[in-house]
């Protein structure tokens, strides 16, 4: 009950600070159209010289990139700037201030921020996805739809989790902003399904880096291609993820001395 | 003039003996850069699968050489960015280059110049694992060697004027980041930084003839790569310098007019 409420009040810091700043709405808004036009003229241009692509149809690579942009958004409204925050505090030494307050240093560092604008991403990528649904012309049923969003929240988390470890890593290597690059690079992968890729690159994209799961796999479920068995392990594998997201975290911050507060 | 030459080179120096202290994090860097063409090649490589073998004259094996070639080129379009001039006319680092008795181009200029020399070295061995995993076709003649050699600099100088360009528009207004990623999205889809150019409708391949993009991507690739004519390559390089020259040109003309607005306390 506690934690809720403390969610709750950070949510409402975190929109009441983009309040302050509502012409950044309309950037955003731009923003995400920009790169809604550039993935639209890449999927454009593929189709304009073939009609399938592995297997898939323009209307179904159409619910990936929605799939794509809502779960960037996700990312980028709730995800990335908690663990950008985290990278620049422990660099700096001020983590202090978050590990000594009294509730679990791991849930306070991961809720801290909210960037309430960047959602514009995350509509925008919804509205793609209605759109290829129509397109797809095939029923979605019920269980389709739970299948999707379970899909997707294990995605987030799984996302979450991998972002977490790889933050935790500053507490050793101090200076990783090269990270968030490489990070933004092999999530751009997701763009497509990632069966399309060779072998050894899906495999790093499914369990290095888990795009396959936070997109392919949420696309599939549309696309009437999941199967229970991919939708029991990714299950598997976000918890145990979990674990070792928190038994990293716990050895991180054993290691952090503080540097100035 | 040796006055400059000395400059040039000593920066040089600097820049390739910092740079070189952060090597791993150069890599971390050029990896995740990696990811973006493997993607475009693994895309079209199917692509050209699918329609029998090859795609607007590509063949999965050209696509390998074009996208290998082109991890070399962006690494070479990297300069001194315009979120690096927003930030550097916002909190009034540029009040202390002023001081200098040289402009501040130069030392961007230099800087970038010497940290491709270690570009180059640290992208060799991931251009042997890329070749190695995508087996591309590559039989370039001297000619296209020589010219690649140049291009890929004239490339570079380009860039720099361009992006010094749009960095500058921060002397007016400080909410610059929405215009960047618009240009950068009209870069993306027009300089070959895709697809190569003759993937492209025709019309957007005119258009382009027009605009500086491609001379900064798609020429020095197709340079070594493609088949260009003697004529077509040399005419190519004489294009690159007129854009150098004209981007030269706009940048004084804008710090002309930019510098006075600028009013700043500082570092």
């Amino acid at each position: 009950m506690r934690i809720i409420k403390l969610i709750w009040s950070y949510l409402r810091i975190g929109v009441a600070n983009e309040m302050q700043y509502r012409v950044n709405f309309f950037i955003q808004l731009l923003q995400s159209f920009i790169s809604l036009a550039t993935g639209l003229i890449g999927l454009w241009l593929v189709f304009s010289h073939t009609t399938a692509l592995s297997g898939w149809s323009q209307p179904e690579l159409l619910a990936v990139m929605g799939v794509y942009l809502l779960m960037g958004g996700i990312i980028k409204t709730a995800i990335q700037p908690n663990m950008q925050r985290l990278m620049d505090e422990i660099q700096n030494g001020t983590l202090d201030f978050a590990l000594t307050k009294p509730v679990d240093g791991q849930l306070l560092i991961s809720i801290r921020e909210f960037r309430f604008w960047q959602l514009t991403d995350g509509v925008v990528g919804l509205v793609v996805l209605a759109i290829a649904i129509i397109q797809i012309q095939e029923r979605i049923g019920i269980g389709q739809a739970l299948a999707f969003v379970a899909a997707l929240a294990l995605g987030g988390i799984m996302i979450y989790c991998f972002w977490l470890i790889l933050t935790t890593s500053a507490f050793w290597l101090i200076r990783i902003w090269e990270l968030v690059n490489l990070f933004e690079g092999l999530y751009a992968a997701g763009r497509w399904p990632v069966t399309i890729y060779p072998n050894w690159l899906r495999l790093g994209l499914t369990f290095l880096v888990p795009v396959a799961f936070a997109v392919t796999v949420p696309a599939e479920a549309l696309t009437d291609r999941l199967t229970p068995l991919t939708l029991l392990g990714a299950a598997g594998l976000a918890i145990l993820l979990m674990g070792v997201a928190r038994f990293v975290w716990r050895l991180g911050v054993r290691s952090y001395s503080g540097a100035s507060a | 003039m040796k006055r400059y030459l000395d400059f040039y080179l000593t920066s040089m120096k600097l820049a390739i003996s910092e740079q070189f202290q952060y090597r791993a994090q150069n890599y971390f860097y050029m990896i995740g850069m990696i990811a973006e063409p493997v993607i475009y090649l693994v895309v079209w490589s199917t692509v050209a699968k699918q329609q029998g073998g090859s795609v607007g004259g590509y063949t999965p094996g050209a696509f390998a050489a074009y996208y290998i070639v082109w991890t070399l080129v962006r690494n070479m379009n990297i300069v001194f960015t315009p979120y690096g001039w927003e930030g550097r006319i916002q909190r009034g680092q540029l009040s202390g280059e002023l001081l200098r008795p040289i402009h501040p181009l130069h030392s961007d200029v230099a800087f970038f110049a010497g940290w491709k020399f270690v570009v180059i070295v640290l992208w060799l061995p991931l251009a042997a694992i890329l070749a190695l995993i995508f087996r591309p076709e590559l039989h370039p003649t001297w000619l296209q060697i020589v010219v690649f050699f140049f291009a890929i600099w004239g490339a570079y100088l380009i860039r720099t004027m361009f992006l010094s360009l749009l960095g500058m528009i921060t002397f007016w207004t400080t909410r610059v980041g929405a215009i960047y990623e618009l240009y950068f999205a009209l870069e993306l889809i027009l300089s070959g930084r895709l697809v190569p150019m003759s993937l492209m409708p025709g019309w957007v391949q005119t258009a382009s003839n027009f605009l500086p993009f491609q001379w900064t991507f798609f020429f020095p690739i197709n340079a070594l790569v493609g088949n260009p004519t003697p004529a077509e390559l040399l005419t190519g390089l004489g294009i690159q310098i007129a854009w150098i020259v004209g981007g030269t040109l706009l940048v004084n003309l804008m710090w002309h007019f930019g510098i006075r607005r600028f009013s700043s306390v500082g570092n």
